[in-house]
């Protein structure tokens, strides 16, 4: 969930909606005569609010700006645990980024800590997207910014979103052949919760795992859709079962009501056991 | 001829053993008057300036008046204008609750006009002026039931209550609504004042809408009632609630609605013929909308719904998931014209709805109650009256009747507002007792009162985060540092009675 750095208020209780990650944004929502502010209110809020288990993630501005440089130093001295790097063309700039993040982190003593998540918004950036996605170990996932992006494909976004279907799939085959994650763009108009909710069906049907959003309203109905059913849990329970019975048994084959189990249903299995414990409609022990 | 005679004779004879004078025929009037006409005459219908004097009103009596249009009242500062302009003096004024609108009685204070007030609350500048030590004499504040209580048992006597309606026949017939033409204003309930037009010694009905008699249903009988005063308006219906359900938009009044009606669902309380009250807050009326999806999920119905109903409430009743609704004030224009409509929807005085005396009030029949708080303390103490600023900013309402007699009561408020605490070590004034209050929600977790460990075991069973109100109290100095303290002075400016008559906090001064 995006929330604007230089807002103290919901920095302060942003979590309490429960949301997988808070990106506190230094770049677009913060205007030029407030960077400043911005970063030293983003990072005195990562060093001293409790934010429980939320991944932390900080959007800063590009590095060939004055504040690019300034925001690493100042969250990553902060302990964030990631940093989302806007406008992403190519590999270059995420190494760039890399060397930025270790400098810092060398002198903390703490080389490998932070993550980069890369923000594609361009034609460009689409074309590189496995290079993005493969250019840092650091590279926790790469998300779509579709405004930017659009602007740039000289077209402009609908709600059925057929302008964004190559930059959507190849994000999802970069991510996924590079073994991160695949996020997608945020979706503005609060007022129009039916399409919010079409466009998240439609996203998670496309292999992403995940969404930006701008206000904790949409968190229920993401959670909602990318939520198991009870149904696709009770059956990767059972896969899980299978398999484990097999292991015992010392067979290589895997079986569930005379069937065989081939490999891709086992991923696909332990993919909704994994969705469902996040989702906190599974816990470990019931397995 | 001897017959008759005897038959007199014993007439007058019986007449003086029963003391009483003999029927003489010129003693019975016939008037061949057209009665559309005869009601026109009243005697009862009169000026404001004739009321007043017929009532016999005198420097240093009592005056009563009730809130039923809130923030849109002209009752008060009308009557109390004329009383200020015929030159009485000395005056306690006697309100069901004062609002924003009443600032004109901080002039009539000055002069002498008015030189005591009890009320429920005092908002706006009247109340900072209070606060600041405008009055010489404490405001008296009573909880809804509590003001029934006093003037029923005569610790609050009213000489004359002055009862704005919006109908009434010439006879003083009247209710919170209209069904004439010529409405002008509706408040739908006019619960509050019921005890006044009981128990008060002289009753002066004020109306905008003066319609034919009779004026059935009506709220006030004509029995109750000795002048009726057509006025321009009585108040701006537009104040009392917009008409239209508004959904809040705002996501920490939905998540803690949401936790609020998950308390619910999962307290041990939801179910088939339970009954429900919520306050006005955003939080508790979006509550409603999500105890509504449970209840359609698991077929459970409530017997009834009690308090300041709501357009939310109105939806459910009317949607068969409520039986009855109980009303004591009509929070929006959809309730105020559902109570002149549906016979379901009852009327009842603050006596019937809240009264600690009254075996048979509402209040002992009502399993939940959602409330707000100003603050909270770690003892489960809330306070509604006065802000952490130490101004008093608020109403007493229900809120110490419903906590003590529901089952289960149940408080939302959010940890932080803005830069100050909600949960804190001490409230700033006592209003309702911790004793009767059993589960705060906030949205950094939900405290359950030590008092009732199985409401605490069930909540964790339901998976919901249930932590010690120490903890919130920790959490939320950590997040605003340790508040300074309040500057209060040592005078007196408000006193708090409890509900059974006995006194459980003072207002000091504040200066600042």
């Amino acid at each position: 969930m995006f929330v604007p750095g230089n807002n103290p208020g919901m920095m302060s209780d942003a979590f309490i909606y429960g949301p997988d990650s808070i990106m506190l944004d230094l770049e677009d929502s913060v205007t030029m005569a407030e960077k400043d502010a911005a970063r030293l209110l983003v990072h005195n809020a990562l060093k001293s609010i409790n934010y429980g288990n939320t991944e932390m993630v900080v959007r800063i501005n590009p590095l060939n700006t004055p504040f690019g440089k300034k925001d690493v130093e100042a969250v990553v001295t902060a302990g964030v645990h990631v940093i989302r790097m806007p406008k992403t063309e190519t590999a270059e700039e995420v190494v760039e980024l890399e060397e930025e993040i270790e400098k810092v982190e060398k002198r903390l003593g703490c080389v490998g800590r932070t993550q980069i998540m890369a923000a594609i918004e361009s034609t460009k950036g689409i074309i590189n997207a496995y290079a993005i996605a493969t250019a840092s170990k650091r590279m926790m996932g790469i998300a779509l910014g579709a405004e930017d992006y659009c602007a740039n494909l000289k077209t402009q976004r609908t709600t059925t979103g057929e302008e964004l279907l190559l930059a959507r799939e190849t994000i999802v085959v970069a991510a996924r052949a590079a073994g991160i994650d695949a996020l997608d763009t945020v979706f503005s108009n609060l007022n129009d919760m039916e399409t919010f909710r079409k466009e998240v069906e439609l996203i998670k049907h496309l292999g992403f795992d995940g969404k930006s959003i701008i206000n904790p309203r949409q968190i229920e109905i993401i959670n909602e859709i990318f939520t198991p059913t009870q149904k696709d849990i009770d059956k990767a329970k059972a896969i899980m079962g299978a398999i484990k019975e097999a292991e015992a048994k010392g067979s290589g084959v895997i079986a569930l009501n005379g069937k065989m189990i081939d490999k891709p249903v086992v991923i696909r299995a332990q993919r909704t056991i994994e969705l469902a414990i996040s989702a906190g409609v599974l816990t470990k022990e019931d397995l | 001829m001897n017959a008759t005679k005897d038959r007199q004779d014993l007439i007058l004879a019986e007449a003086k053993k029963l003391n009483k004078e003999v029927f003489d025929e010129k003693n019975l009037v016939k008037n061949p008057t057209e009665k559309q006409q005869f009601q026109k005459e009243s005697p009862k219908l009169v000026t404001l300036e004739e009321a007043i004097r017929k009532s016999g009103l005198k420097d240093g009596m009592t005056i009563s008046f009730h809130h039923h249009f809130r923030g849109g009242d002209k009752v008060v500062n009308m009557v109390v204008d004329k009383l200020a302009e015929m030159g009485f003096k000395n005056l306690s004024l006697a309100a069901s609750s004062l609002q924003d609108v009443h600032e004109p009685l901080i002039e009539h204070i000055k002069n002498g006009v008015i030189t005591s007030i009890s009320t429920s609350g005092l908002r706006g500048k009247l109340a900072d002026e209070i606060s600041r030590g405008l009055m010489e004499k404490p405001v008296i504040f009573r909880s809804h039931g509590g003001r029934g209580s006093a003037i029923a048992n005569g610790d609050l006597h009213i000489d004359v209550a002055f009862i704005g309606a919006s109908s009434s026949d010439p006879l003083g017939n009247a209710c919170g609504y209209s069904r004439s033409e010529n409405a002008k204003s509706i408040c739908g309930s006019l619960g509050y004042a019921l005890p006044d037009a009981q128990y008060a010694d002289k009753v002066v009905i004020l109306t905008d809408d003066l319609v034919a008699y009779p004026n059935t249903p009506n709220s006030i009988s004509e029995h109750n009632v000795d002048y009726v005063v057509e006025v321009d308006s009585v108040g701006d219906s537009s104040k009392i609630a917009s008409g239209a359900i508004r959904d809040t938009k705002n996501p920490r009044d939905i998540l803690l609605a949401k936790q609020a009606a998950k308390v619910i669902v999962n307290s041990g309380y939801f179910k088939e013929g339970f009954s429900i009250q919520t306050g006005s807050g955003g939080a508790s009326l979006a509550a409603v909308k999500y105890i509504r999806q449970s209840m359609i999920d698991q077929n459970i119905h409530a017997s009834f719904a009690l308090g300041g109903i709501t357009a939310h409430m109105v939806k459910l009743h009317e949607e068969g998931l409520i039986d009855r609704l109980i009303d004591v004030q009509s929070f929006d224009r959809v309730a105020a014209e559902s109570i002149m409509n549906d016979p379901k929807h009852k009327e009842v005085s603050a006596n019937e709805y809240a009264s600690a005396d009254e075996p048979g009030s509402a209040t002992h029949y009502l399993d939940i109650v959602i409330l707000s708080a100003l603050e909270v303390d770690t003892d489960f103490n809330v306070n509604v009256l006065v802000g952490s600023d130490g101004i008093i900013r608020g109403a007493i309402g229900g809120h110490p009747d419903t906590a003590a007699d529901s089952a289960l009561s149940i408080i939302v408020c959010p940890l932080l507002r803005g830069r100050i605490p909600c949960v804190v070590d001490k409230v700033t004034t006592l209003i309702t007792p911790g004793k009767s209050v059993d589960v705060v929600v906030t949205e950094y977790g939900i405290a359950v009162n030590p008092n009732r460990p199985e409401i605490a075991e069930r909540l964790k069973k339901a998976g919901l985060n249930v932590v010690d109100i120490n903890w919130l109290k920790e959490r939320a100095l950590k997040v605003i540092g340790t508040p300074a303290p309040l500057p209060f002075g040592d005078k007196v400016v408000g006193v708090v009675m409890n509900r059974d008559g006995s006194v459980l906090d003072v207002i000091k001064n504040i200066n600042a």
